[in-house]
């Protein structure tokens, strides 16, 4: 069995990303995508501290205090790129003009549920950030995650036991295991990493799941 | 004449009230007002509701407004990052009030107020713990919660360049809240970088009009220092 690393997960998930998309990819695994888009397409970012256009971390010692993203990282701005206030930039998320997000998440529901701010009802402070407009008002969003938790629980459940981000808004999972659709009928595979197995893969998801690869056990 | 250069932060912070709701721009350092900021802690005011994205890092700034007891609430979307020491210390000890905003609702909130719009629905947080307790309706057959306009009694703003008028503009990522805060606060006082002659700032730059802003104060403090935690 060998599970796709980060990098060929971000590469996967890439590869499903056409020409002329304006996307917002998330804090942390998802922010990886941005350096496997295939060459010749031209992917336009997002990023909610009031960039479009954003173009990748600068060369060492050219960093621009003034230039960062919302993980507060320097960034770049490509030619086209444009600047703007958060409440314009919050209407192209919540207006629906953002054609993809890509988020981190604990937990993804059978119908598409994700939660992925909080860890527990307890936690009286947790940091929502912009991850319930991204959820809710994106065109699509997709979620980047591991399959399972480090200690080998499964993310993808019937109904989330984490506090939700949005109800029913992911439509597809990228995970180091494999690629999977939200459908009226549940999850739906669409694609497999090298040597895992579709037994492998039910029992560490938590949720019933079909096969629905184009070239089933190819 | 139109004249909102004051000429030292005394003059920029007179007036502000114990009791005020402050709206403070920024996005990690950028367009941070750090000396208005300090000016705020000079001046005095205290009991105060603090309306920012993060709730302070470190032991400077904002974090040493609430380390010193005159923050009363903070309204933020994300209060816990790297080294925000003082509001877990607080908030543990239950000194300080806590409301969480979903980010976009936080910045639409005060566009709303400062456009005259007392509340609107937005789907953002329907269904969730932040959604709670809100009136909710159906548009479209799917839920949306009602979320109330945020006015500031005063906004704390960092510009690039800005005019006798009031009128400003940004630096590249500094932007962020501070337009949107410009429009939703009674008394809007800006640090700006540099003051330019009325008309060196055409019509088609401005990005906040001066309606917008009372008073200005020239800080030429450079550029601002990164900080690498997450939002």
């Amino acid at each position: 069995m060998q599970p796709w690393s980060r990098t060929q997960m971000a590469a996967r998930a890439a590869q499903d990303i056409p020409d002329g998309w304006y996307c917002n990819l998330g804090i942390g695994m998802p922010t990886l995508i941005a350096d496997h888009i295939p060459g010749g397409r031209e992917v336009v970012l997002h990023s909610e501290n009031g960039i479009l256009g954003m173009g990748p971390a600068p060369e060492k010692g050219r960093e621009d205090a003034w230039l960062i993203n919302a993980g507060k990282q320097p960034v770049t701005l490509h030619p086209g790129g444009s600047y703007f206030h958060h409440a314009d930039s919050f209407a192209m998320i919540r207006g629906g003009h953002i054609d993809l997000c890509v988020l981190g998440a604990f937990e993804v529901a059978q119908n598409g549920d994700i939660a992925n701010w909080a860890t527990s009802e307890n936690d009286t402070a947790p940091a929502v950030g912009g991850a319930m407009d991204l959820a809710a008002g994106a065109k699509r969003v997709w979620v980047m995650m591991e399959h399972t938790t480090k200690d080998g629980r499964p993310k993808l459940v019937e109904a989330c036991s984490y506090p939700l981000t949005a109800m029913k808004a992911v439509t597809r999972i990228y995970t180091n295991l494999a690629v999977l659709d939200v459908t009226a009928e549940g999850f739906a595979l669409r694609d497999l990493a090298p040597g895992v197995t579709l037994d492998h893969l039910r029992s560490v998801t938590a949720a019933p799941l079909h096969d629905a690869r184009e070239t089933a056990g190819a | 004449m139109i004249d909102k250069i004051v000429r030292d932060m005394a003059a920029a912070m007179e007036g502000v009230k114990d009791g005020s709701t402050v709206l403070v721009g920024g996005f990690g350092a950028a367009g941070q007002p750090d000396d208005l900021i300090e000016g705020l802690i000079e001046q005095g005011a205290t009991d105060l509701t603090i309306v920012a994205n993060n709730a302070g890092t470190g032991r400077t700034g904002l974090a040493r407004l609430m380390e010193l007891g005159r923050v009363r609430k903070i309204i933020c979307s994300f209060p816990r990052s790297v080294g925000s020491v003082v509001f877990e210390e607080l908030y543990k000890a239950g000194k300080l009030e806590l409301e969480i905003v979903p980010q976009g609702t936080l910045a639409e909130r005060m566009r709303a107020a400062g456009a005259g719009i007392p509340a609107f629905f937005t789907p953002t947080a329907a269904g969730t713990k932040l959604g709670q307790g809100k009136e909710t309706r159906e548009f479209g057959g799917r839920p949306h919660v009602m979320e109330l306009a945020l006015p500031g009694d005063v906004a704390l703003v960092e510009a690039w360049e800005a005019d006798r008028w009031g009128n400003l503009t940004y630096r590249r990522s500094g932007r962020n809240f501070n337009p949107v805060m410009a429009m939703a606060a009674k008394l809007t006082i800006v640090q700006a970088q540099k003051i330019v002659e009325l008309g060196a700032i055409e019509g088609e730059r401005v990005v906040t009009p001066g309606i917008f802003v009372d008073r200005v104060l020239n800080v030429k403090r450079g550029a601002p220092w990164g900080e690498a935690d997450a939002a």
